[in-house]
């Protein structure tokens, strides 16, 4: 332990920061606590820089001593890559911080804020005193709370683009009623409920505000567990020392998606991981696997993976075996909840699992950071995160009982909003494997095209596709020409400034339909229609889907008086697809400096066709 | 004075005030130590009541003057304990 300590120090000395990072995630995952927080935060002030972290700055708003948590936070949004700079209101000042345009909040200029407040701080009377009030005075008390929550959000809306995180109100661990709390629809807890749904709804009306279910966070963790009665009273900490740390993590939780730092695909072991045993050894009948103990445990996590692939997270397998073997199990055998309709992509061979994942990385079209890895085999675990450090690893514990939880637990998973295309993203690999089978026996690229009957339909921005828009502004790194990253809540406003125009194109063929994949946002000054934002889904690049959705910008800004159509490329490490765009449509040369080059296209001379083997309806 | 315990607080205190271990001894405390402040002595708490996985007392809490005191509060309560 001192020597680990002593090892990350000398290694940041000597300029070593990767592999001082290593050593550190290490002493956090076996230690992970105050003391190694303090520890960590301290090393990553001076790696920050030597590292490619992303800075992310968060305001909590409370009622109660939250310090203590932002160690805990801060080193574990450090291992998924976020330097996060962390700013902590006054005791229940939370109000004026919302209220006061000019208050420290704003000028924090906070990417997302934290309230945190407590059941007994903001319903005081419903808290303590509930046994006291009439029905009356209980209705005026919640009708308090919600008009205020109401209130709140709402200025918060106006002042701030930033996305707010709100605790729900947590239940008495003993209701003011005892039993009777229980028998009537009137009673504390039905109140503190009602109140919770409330907050929902007032969530639901505006972009990026987010619930965090505190009371189920409590609950989950047993209510008598989480208070510390005594710290409260002495230094305004409500919570015990060995639950701040799921206090931290259930903001993780949130940070996680809102920074973009998600895993896309989950990769998983065979043996010992989806079932008990090893199929080439014990046989299909000798497996562990089905309703009843021990083979429960492999159909609970195998359930925990069907629930993420609803959420869009795709499943692969990398697997030592024989194909044969486990295709036999997966296919057949009357205990598997996933069949291979459910993975995107199988590996199952006898190659080094890093080469494997690379691969797997490349057919999903996804970075290799995208991937997270579950697998029971420690060795296996350790030699993916030497080879491949981007790799998610998740880490697993002895029990099999315990996997399900460990799935469900790992932040990179969870996701603020769900679109169409994610809850149909497994079928859509699976149309695009039919796909590529079907390229290789065309002569030509028009031939082929032409057998697709790619149709691509231009869709001005509504409700139904702002999350989407604006997940794919955060998400797309190869084919986007300026990756400028927007919310939803900033798509919104430049949807309704009427100097802007955002489109998005939504492409189906013959195989399927890909939902939305492009997205162009332009600004219209002057005689000229700037393209602020241009970007394709990979899953269609090469498609000339491209060219179509410029085309419809040349016309539609044609048709709006425009004289020139212009736009920059800014390079980044993983956007050279997008590098020959505007040259190869005809756009010429305005100006290269440091960040990029921009391009422009009269308008007046000619115009961008649409390639023929696509039908486009604006 | 080199316990298990010992050194175990060494290095939470060595963690939590960026002091090198090597220079915290059982005399070490607030007046000799910058970094330990209020807010510092708070998550000293929390994290000698997560490591050793107990409560300590308002009474504790104020005894815990030096490292060494500490130490054998630690020692005490985790021998009460088994």
């Amino acid at each position: 332990m001192t020597q680990l300590r002593a090892d990350i120090d000398s290694l940041i000395a000597s300029g070593s920061a990767d592999a001082a990072y290593r050593c550190l995630a290490e002493l956090w995952r076996t230690e992970k606590g105050p003391a190694a927080a303090a520890f960590v935060v301290a090393r990553a002030e001076q790696l920050r820089d030597q590292l490619s972290l992303l800075p992310y700055r968060l305001a909590i708003l409370r009622s109660f001593t939250v310090e203590p948590v932002v160690p805990l936070l801060r080193a574990s949004a450090f291992f998924f890559g976020i330097d996060l700079t962390v700013q902590v209101g006054d005791f229940n000042a939370y109000a004026q911080e919302i209220l006061d345009r000019d208050s420290s909040l704003y000028r924090f200029s906070p990417d997302a804020v934290v309230w945190a407040v407590r059941t007994a701080d903001i319903a005081s009377d419903l808290w303590q005193d509930f046994a006291h009030l009439s029905p009356d005075d209980v209705g005026a008390a919640s009708v308090r709370v919600s008009d205020s929550l109401k209130q709140w959000v709402r200025a918060f809306r106006e002042r701030s683009k930033a996305a707010l995180i709100v605790h729900n109100l947590e239940q008495p661990a003993r209701p003011s009623l005892g039993l009777l709390d229980a028998q009537s629809d009137g009673s504390q807890s039905v109140k503190v409920q009602h109140i919770n749904q409330e907050l929902r709804k007032i969530a639901a009306q505006h972009h990026g505000i987010y619930v965090l279910d505190y009371d189920a966070l409590v609950a989950r963790h047993g209510r008598l567990r989480w208070h510390d009665e005594r710290k409260w009273l002495t230094v305004r900490m409500p919570v015990a020392a060995d639950q701040l740390v799921h206090l931290s993590e259930e903001w993780l939780r949130f940070l996680v998606p809102l920074t973009g730092k998600i895993s896309k695909a989950l990769v998983v072991d065979l043996d010992n991981t989806l079932w008990g045993g090893i199929i080439g050894e014990d046989g299909i009948t000798g497996i562990q696997l089905g309703a009843e103990y021990p083979g429960a445990a492999y159909q609970s996590l195998q359930r925990v993976m069907l629930d993420l692939s609803r959420r869009g997270v795709l499943l692969a397998v990398c697997s030592k075996n024989n194909p044969e073997d486990a295709m036999d199990v997966l296919e057949k055998h009357s205990g598997m909840v996933l069949r291979p309709e459910h993975f995107a992509c199988l590996r199952i061979n006898w190659a080094d699992k890093a080469k494997n994942l690379r691969e797997i990385a490349e057919e999903l079209n996804i970075g290799i950071d995208s991937l997270a890895f579950f697998d029971d085999n420690p060795v296996e675990r350790e030699q993916v995160r030497a080879a491949l450090p981007q790799v998610s690893i998740i880490d697993i514990p002895q029990d099999p009982l315990s996997y399900a939880a460990t799935l469900r637990d790992f932040p990179g998973f969870e996701r603020l909003t769900l679109s169409a295309e994610d809850q149909q993203r497994t079928d859509m690999y699976a149309a695009q494997r039919k796909r590529s089978h079907a390229e290789q026996t065309f002569q030509s690229k028009e031939d082929f095209y032409h057998y697709l009957e790619q149709e691509a339909e231009v869709v001005t921005v509504d409700r139904a596709t702002l999350a989407r828009i604006a997940q794919l502004t955060q998400k797309t790194n190869q084919f986007n020409l300026t990756t400028r990253r927007y919310s939803e809540q900033q798509i919104a406003e430049l949807a309704a400034d009427p100097n802007w125009q955002v489109l998005s194109i939504r492409v189906r063929d013959r195989f399927g339909d890909h939902g939305l994949v492009g997205v162009a946002i332009t600004r219209d000054e002057g005689n000229a229609c700037e393209i602020d934002t241009f970007l394709l889904s990979c899953r269609v690049i090469g498609r000339d889907v491209e060219t179509a959705l410029l085309s419809h910008l040349s016309q539609s800004a044609a048709a709006r008086g425009r004289q020139r159509l212009c736009g920059w490329f800014l390079p980044t490490a993983k956007n050279a697809p997008a590098r020959e765009f505007y040259p190869l449509h005809g756009f010429e040369l305005q100006q290269n400096n440091v960040k990029g080059s921009l391009w422009a296209f009269d308008l007046q001379k000619a115009q961008i066709a649409c390639p023929e083997w696509i039908k486009l309806t604006p | 004075m080199t316990s298990p315990i010992f050194e175990q607080i060494r290095t939470i205190a060595s963690d939590l005030f960026t002091v090198p271990a090597g220079r915290i001894t059982s005399d070490s405390s607030p007046l000799t130590i910058e970094a330990w402040d209020s807010i510092q002595h708070l998550n000293l708490v929390l994290a000698l009541e997560d490591k050793f996985s107990f409560q300590l007392s308002t009474e504790e809490i104020e005894q815990m003057k030096t490292i060494g005191q500490i130490a054998s509060l630690v020692e005490r309560k985790l021998q009460t304990a088994s």
